[in-house]
């Protein structure tokens, strides 16, 4: 009895560990550029075609693309950064919101067109399927494996962040942007770097959703909700805040579905409105 | 006030078409209402792609007249109906087709069903598989599927094949609920014990929660419908995670979950699963044969499903109605002459119910099976002349009109 419920709260807990990694990177980026970008699931998406496509046709093994997912990922970020994104850094959010949701939709059909409008599915290597069981307890191992990694996202982005010259400049820039600019940091720098490595992990966040939530075209637009739930809740520019969050809402998500499958789907909104009127600008907002 | 717009659209298409008989030149338009874009996509580069691979084969013109295609993309606004609606009074009063055909989605189709009754245009639903569709307009034909048929099928062949108890899951929407009704009448009907059962969300990235239920209800069998896409590998996923797999509970389902991508995505743990379904691409005839050979060509190597079928057989349906009706677009003549019709599809035999409208076909118990290192479903049982039991029950209960329509 009590083995079942631990299972499922693992399970939860993987599938929040899940959405951290695809919405950590765009907690990051709106929060630190205010610059509202819907299309953080399109960087997602590259992650993941990346990884199949090098499965598929290089062979390769699926720990090794995972890397290239991340740069293939964060090498796109940089390219629309330069091209499209950094016109509209004083516009609107409006504007902002209209250049981002049409790349998602411009990704989304040249996905269809380039990879075709099915599914890509992978198989993972042998070691990652199945189970262990402890007695009357079974974790799936891929979701080890999901939340294991997750673990090691968080950790080095705190180090990062916290414990490194670049990451006092981030968290300088995200304070305070016009003071940092008065104290000669370079913003723009820091701007595209920090983008680029939150698109990179939406990638690899991508490639490793895979398994769990399948890939296809719309996945650039399937995500997107769940992402900005977890941005919304957690609170702008917060590690912190994006991980419990999402770990909740992972852990919500499953267990009212286990416990009241008849309104399950409803919950987690429900849980978001809550929150959101407790406290409108997230649980661990570093600005208000 | 819409019934009023929809109705004097329908009218004035109606006067259009009644002065100037369509089309003098000699050609016969075909509207196509699909969701060639958003979540369901594949279902309608599917459609297409047979639809093409027919006119390849048999040419663009029949009876004299010139087939032309009007293609319109109902996937942008998600499975919104208005859209459908929206685009098929377009297709009616400012494309003047003769045919609309199409509808990947439920919602679709219901939506348009106003739309082709006033205008008297033949409606041939390719996809759209929810039992009552045909029951809302005298001018739809289906060749795809109620799916009551399979799943009911598939439901009183467990229960008369020694399993006592079910449950069931299914997605928490029309069809799903559709199929879950179908499975537990003909499960209870012949004598089988439904344990429980839970719907799941349309939209639903993670199903070990409801893996967990289905694991608590320590049932003997289980029955499972999901719409394709992403999710029949993600369930069957959360399912092995659970250990749930046929070795340890017969798993049933729709042929959803045993198609070639979901295969692809389960491996080996959807070995032994039984599905009730209209078609595979392994279906041995020369007819199917062929058809699979061109559908690769057009694919890139993929393999078609029931989608692809259900379009191949649409388009065919108005080629030989037209052919009876002598290049005649009259609505009421092209209903006419596709009641009854039967034909060999690359599924097998099929025929149109001249009651219903509704397709009637075989259907094929299979079990997924390694063939030469590939998954695949292996047909070991099959039901012929399998009409939809929901309008069967409905004409019983006195609820259905001699023209097929809900009472």
């Amino acid at each position: 009895m009590i083995a079942r419920h631990i299972s499922l709260l693992f399970d939860g807990f993987a599938y929040g560990m899940l959405l951290f990694v695809l919405s950590v990177g765009l907690s990051v980026t709106l929060g630190m550029m205010n610059f509202v970008n819907l299309a953080h699931g399109t960087f997602a998406m590259i992650g993941g075609y990346t990884t199949v496509m090098l499965m598929r046709s290089a062979g390769w093994p699926f720990f090794a693309t995972l890397p290239v997912a991340f740069i293939g990922a964060a090498a796109a970020s940089v390219v629309l950064e330069r091209v499209l994104y950094r016109r509209l850094y004083r516009a609107s959010d409006l504007d902002q919101s209209l250049l981002t949701i049409g790349i998602v939709f411009v990704s989304i059909a040249a996905a269809a067109y380039v990879f075709g409008t099915g599914q890509q599915p992978v198989q993972l290597p042998g070691y990652l399927r199945g189970r262990i069981e402890f007695g009357d307890f079974s974790f799936g191992l891929y979701r080890m494996f999901l939340v294991a990694s997750a673990l090691v996202i968080t950790g080095l982005l705190v180090l990062g962040l916290e414990y490194t010259r670049f990451g006092a400049r981030v968290r300088a820039c995200v304070d305070n942007q016009r003071m940092a600019r008065g104290l000669g940091l370079n913003v723009d720098a820091v701007f595209s770097i920090t983008f680029a490595l939150g698109s990179g992990l939406a990638g690899l966040g991508g490639a490793l959703g895979i398994e769990i939530v399948g890939l296809d075209p719309n996945f650039a637009f399937k995500y997107l909700v769940y992402m900005l739930i977890v941005v919304a809740v957690g609170g702008l520019a917060s590690i912190r805040g994006a991980f419990v969050t999402a770990a909740m809402l992972g852990v919500i998500d499953i267990v009212s579905k286990y416990y009241v499958p008849e309104i399950g789907a409803f919950v987690l909104y429900f849980v978001m409105v809550s929150f959101l009127v407790w406290r409108p600008a997230g649980l661990f907002a570093r600005r208000t | 006030m819409q019934r009023v717009i929809v109705g004097l659209t329908g009218l004035a298409a109606a006067a259009v078409l009644a002065v100037a008989p369509a089309h003098a030149d000699g050609t016969v338009k075909i509207g196509l209402i699909m969701t060639y874009s958003g979540q369901f996509a594949d279902v309608a580069t599917m459609m297409d792609n047979a639809i093409k691979l027919y006119m390849k084969q048999h040419g663009d013109t029949v009876a004299g007249k010139k087939i032309e295609l009007v293609r319109k993309d109902s996937g942008t606004g998600g499975t919104a109906p208005d859209v459908a609606k929206r685009l098929a009074q377009e297709l009616v009063v400012r494309d003047k087709v003769d045919i609309i055909a199409g509808f990947s989605l439920t919602p679709e189709a219901l939506a348009a069903a106003d739309v082709g009754t006033e205008a008297k245009k033949p409606m041939v639903i390719t996809n759209a598989a929810t039992a009552i569709i045909t029951t809302r307009s005298p001018y739809f034909v289906r060749t795809s599927t109620a799916l009551p048929q399979p799943i009911g099928t598939l439901g009183g062949w467990a229960a008369k094949n020694g399993i006592k108890q079910a449950y069931t899951m299914v997605s928490d929407y029309g069809p799903g609920i559709d199929s879950e009704g179908a499975f537990q009448n003909a499960f209870k009907l012949n004598g089988g014990q439904i344990v429980g059962s839970v719907r799941f969300p349309v939209a639903n990235p993670d199903f070990s929660a409801f893996a967990q239920r289905l694991k608590d209800a320590n049932s003997e069998a289980v029955f499972i419908f999901v719409p394709g896409g992403e999710q029949p590998a993600a369930l069957g996923k959360a399912l092995a995670e659970r250990g749930i797999t046929p070795k340890t509970m017969k798993v049933m389902s729709s042929g959803e979950l045993t198609n070639d991508d979901a295969l692809k995505g389960l491996g080996d743990a959807a070995l032994g699963i039984i599905s009730g379904w209209t078609y595979d691409h392994r279906h041995k005839s020369a007819l199917n044969a062929e058809f699979v050979k061109g559908m690769n060509e057009l694919l890139g190597g993929r393999n078609p499903d029931q989608f692809a079928v259900s379009a191949y057989d649409g388009i065919h349906l108005i080629y030989e109605a037209l052919k009876k009706t002598n290049g005649n677009t009259d609505g009421d003549a092209l209903i006419n002459a596709m009641k009854g019709m039967a034909w060999e599809s690359p599924r097998g035999p099929i025929s149109i119910d001249p009651e219903t409208r509704d397709i009637v076909q075989t259907i094929y118990l299979r079990r997924v099976e390694n063939i030469n290192g590939q998954l695949g479903n292996v047909e070991f049982d099959k039901v012929e002349k399998v009409k939809d039991p929901v309008k069967e029950k409905m004409k019983a209960d006195g609820k259905l009109t001699a023209d097929g329509l809900a009472k």
